[in-house]
């Protein structure tokens, strides 16, 4: 149980100091790779806490596409040069105080909520069977996942593709003078028009005319 | 103190959840930031999900997280073409100087 919180309270700090770090860092590129590091520190906190199949997916799904996604659009934009300019501006100085007041509002009603919450308390004893029967996380989280949930899995399938196509849509354009293949004009392409047999001479040569 | 319980995890869904909305609110650079933070919001909504799923033995939250994350990636990669779209046509993705809409 030591080794429990000792890896708690390291993956909670490292992912509290990298979230602190994702909005403080002057260079988005630094944000974009503390925010990687704070999809990893709590994918491992969901591995140690028995999530394993969710800690999986993350890892897999935000550092390896959406982190990623974030690194190419930020250097596709050539935004990292714009450095120093966190409190550049004169008229933003308004929004920070009004900006830590809310957040530190939330922030204290969450905890005060949380402090204040009276469990059942047989609420753990008869609900532990999760962790104690042989049956995988994986395996367990399919059988609702493709039995109860299997509309709203579909749906969800459903708003990837429509993302997939809005995301081509939006950044899709046509420029003019970009020279393209044919491809109806190479496939009805006649061998007559390309091919012509000639009588060579000799010592003549033959001239092409291009 | 040395008793990891649900407490703890809620806690820091908490903290992690409010450097999201600090992140949004102090924000002056680009929106790739905000997004950044929208997605540190939605991962502190996932740390609850799954700590509640865990602790009280369902495992309807971490088919929740599941969808979270789905939508998640969707939200990032139409909110990424839309800054690409606008970077292109304006040149500019600094948040104080996108206020065609005056608001």
């Amino acid at each position: 149980m030591i080794a429990h919180s000792i890896f708690f309270y390291t993956f909670s700090l490292i992912a509290i100091v990298s979230a602190i770090m994702v909005t403080a860092s002057k260079n988005t590129v630094h944000s974009v790779f503390f925010l990687i590091l704070d999809f990893i520190s709590i994918s491992c906190l969901f591995i140690m806490i028995g999530a394993e199949f969710l800690g999986m997916i993350m890892l897999i799904v935000y550092v390896g596409a959406v982190a990623v996604l974030f690194l190419f659009v930020v250097m596709m934009l050539n935004v990292a040069q714009q450095k120093n300019q966190w409190f550049a501006s004169k008229d933003s100085s308004k929004h920070i105080p009004v900006g830590l007041i809310i957040s530190t509002l939330i922030f204290v009603e969450i905890i005060i909520v949380i402090g204040g919450w009276k469990y059942k308390p047989e609420i753990f004893d008869i609900n532990n069977s999760l962790t104690q029967v042989t049956v995988t996380n994986t395996h367990s989280l399919g059988q609702i996942l493709y039995t109860d949930y299997i509309h709203v899995f579909q749906i969800s399938g459903m708003i990837l593709l429509v993302a997939m196509i809005g995301a081509i849509v939006l950044t899709f354009r046509q420029r003019a003078g970009v020279k393209r293949q044919s491809y109806i004009k190479q496939i009805s392409r006649e061998r007559v028009e390309g091919v012509e047999v000639l009588e060579v001479e000799t010592n003549k040569g033959i001239r092409i005319d291009d | 103190m040395t008793e990891i319980g649900l407490g703890h995890y809620l806690s820091l869904g908490a903290v992690i959840f409010s450097i999201g909305v600090i992140g949004i609110f102090l924000n002056r650079k680009n929106i790739i930031v905000i997004l950044m933070s929208i997605e540190l919001i939605l991962l502190a909504v996932n740390i609850n999900l799954v700590s509640f799923s865990i602790f009280l033995g369902d495992l309807s939250g971490q088919v929740f997280t599941l969808f979270i994350l789905t939508v998640a990636a969707a939200e990032a990669a139409i909110g990424l073409a839309i800054i690409v779209v606008y970077f292109r046509n304006s040149g500019t993705i600094r948040v104080e100087e996108i206020d065609t809409l005056k608001g």
